[in-house]
């Protein structure tokens, strides 16, 4: 058994009468410290399907458990990394980590939950910037906090919603490699569901990739392994064989999604391409 | 430089501009001291501000002190209730359509008509003006309170769900500080409203301040005096909300 399973997952948003079907019958799985990523276009449903395994929304219909418990709400073990960053601008990049691992770890002591939290902070680089306010750091600097939060509880399960996607090119690479490391040097493997619209972010940092087949509804595409030796680095997967390997089969299924949806526009019901990961030629 | 005199300038040319019409006024009718005798009849007033003649007999400090010592507490009371009621509004989207219709229905009324309210309540002239103050001025932080809950970022709430945040974590790390600037709006909107209501409620239970003087010189058909209460109460109120809106751009910035 899988250590995430999310079986014929539906989800559809009401607004002004209008019930827009959003995910239908998604299914996957996620082994114990594997690194998964699901690759779509924006709006693509990407970001509510990772809401609901976090358990932040509740689905329409289907089943997601992690650890062999059905998930019925957040998390005490799961960790959250947004987009747009999410830290409290009236509190310091020290004070931000503190307020996870205070209520993370309440057992502790305030000078145990403060060490806590520097060190976490430390580890992302952020030792000189403790007591910077949001506004004072960089977008990069903000999100290694947000990277810092998020790790500081000690997660079981990481989300990761689109991470990297405000950052300049650059910046962006740094930290998928800090990302990197320290999603393998924590005392125990961490699980991590990522969603992006990066190929190469995708490529550079997961175990294996799962597109986003668009919709509405949108479904999930087969899995493509990626089988490159960790850790790895944006300048070796530019020349690496396998890399471009890879490459050239996301994309490939990337294109396929969308020309299989173009055709079938029109269609009442869409082929719904369920898809267990167990799959392909590269395993 | 020319700048700034233009920038000192401007102002001064329209005060000269309004007590030049006030002057011409004084000419047209009778009873309304002109600008110099009202200066005359008022100096003793403003050059031994402290002094202390009578029951209502005194120095103009010392008469917009008790005025506003009076609005300090009406005020406090005012948004001690206002700040939780805003709180909760904007929190329980139920609460806030249960009670609505009464808000929009209290709001319009007049201190003029809660103060005999507030003395059947009371019996006393002391707590019904309090009273008056505070259920008048209550309503620009009950709204700007609630507004500033619902304008609470979806982010924020993100935050406070993913680390899983009790409810009151959730309200002292982040829906206080979010709702912060909001709230000393209406703190600023709420003792404006203060200042405007202890001048009618001065008046009509006599009590020494500002407006209690205001109403016993026209009894005393003293109308200089009326002036010189009026452009007191202006210029306190003036410089309340100047005080208020230095507070609420130092929350801004943080």
């Amino acid at each position: 058994m899988a250590f995430i399973e999310v079986r014929s997952l539906s989800k559809s948003f009401a607004t002004a009468g209008i019930t827009r079907h959003v995910l239908r019958d998604v299914s996957l799985d996620v082994e114990h410290g594997e690194f998964v990523s699901i690759l779509g276009a924006m709006g693509s449903g990407k970001s509510t399907l990772l809401s609901l395994i976090a358990g932040l929304t509740m689905p329409d219909a289907g089943a997601i458990s992690i650890g062999g418990v059905p998930v019925r709400g957040i998390r005490k073990d799961g960790a959250f990394v947004f987009q747009n960053y999410s830290l409290l601008p009236w509190f310091t990049a020290l004070e931000n980590v503190r307020l996870a691992v205070d209520a993370a770890f309440p057992e502790l002591t305030r000078d145990e939950q403060r060490a806590c939290a520097t060190l976490t902070l430390e580890r992302v680089g952020l030792g000189n910037a403790l007591n910077r306010r949001p506004r004072q750091l960089s977008g990069g600097m903000r999100q290694r906090v947000s990277i810092a939060r998020a790790f500081a509880t000690k997660p079981e399960v990481l989300f990761l919603d689109e991470p990297f996607g405000a950052l300049d090119a650059l910046t962006r690479e740094t930290l998928q490699q800090e990302l990197g490391r320290l999603c393998t040097e924590g005392e125990r493997p961490v699980t991590t569901v990522m969603i992006t619209n990066n190929v190469e972010e995708a490529i550079h940092l997961s175990d294996r990739i799962i597109p986003m087949i668009p919709g509405p509804p949108a479904t999930l595409g087969n899995a493509i392994v990626v089988e490159l030796s960790r850790p790895r680095s944006v300048a070796q997967l530019a020349h690496d064989e396998q890399a471009t390997h890879a490459r050239g089969h996301v994309v490939a299924a990337l294109t396929a999604a969308l020309g299989r949806k173009r055709s079938n526009a029109g269609s009442t019901s869409p082929a719904s391409a369920v898809l267990h990961p167990v799959t392909e030629e590269t395993r | 430089m020319t700048r700034r005199i233009i920038n000192l300038a401007l102002p001064l040319c329209g005060v000269g501009l309004a007590v030049f019409v006030w002057w011409a006024a004084s000419r047209a009718v009778s009873d309304l001291p002109s600008p110099a005798r009202t200066w005359e009849e008022s100096k003793i007033y403003i050059l031994e501000p402290l002094s202390k003649r009578g029951e209502t007999d005194q120095g103009i400090l010392l008469l917009a002190f008790y005025s506003l010592m009076r609005v300090a507490r009406g005020f406090l009371l005012g948004i001690a209730m206002g700040t939780p009621i805003g709180f909760l509004l904007g929190v329980s989207p139920m609460l806030t359509r249960m009670f609505d219709p009464i808000m929009q229905v209290l709001r319009p009324i007049s201190p003029l008509a809660w103060l005999p309210l507030g003395l059947v309540l009371f019996q006393k002239s002391e707590p019904a003006a309090l009273f008056a103050i505070a259920v008048c001025s209550m309503w620009p932080t009950v709204i700007n309170t609630m507004m500033g809950v619902r304008a609470i970022p979806q982010d924020y709430w993100n935050v406070a769900k993913v680390l899983r945040l009790s409810r009151f974590t959730t309200f002292t790390k982040i829906i206080v500080p979010a709702t912060l600037p909001y709230m000393f709006t209406g703190y600023r909107l709420s003792l404006g409203i203060a200042w405007l209501v202890i001048v009618a409620s001065e008046m009509l239970t006599g009590t020494p301040g500002v407006g209690g003087f205001l109403w016993q010189e026209y009894n005393s058909l003293v109308y200089a005096h009326i002036l010189l209460a009026i452009i007191t109460i202006g210029v306190v109120g003036f410089v309340l909300d100047r005080l208020m809106g230095l507070a609420e751009a130092k929350l801004r910035t943080v």
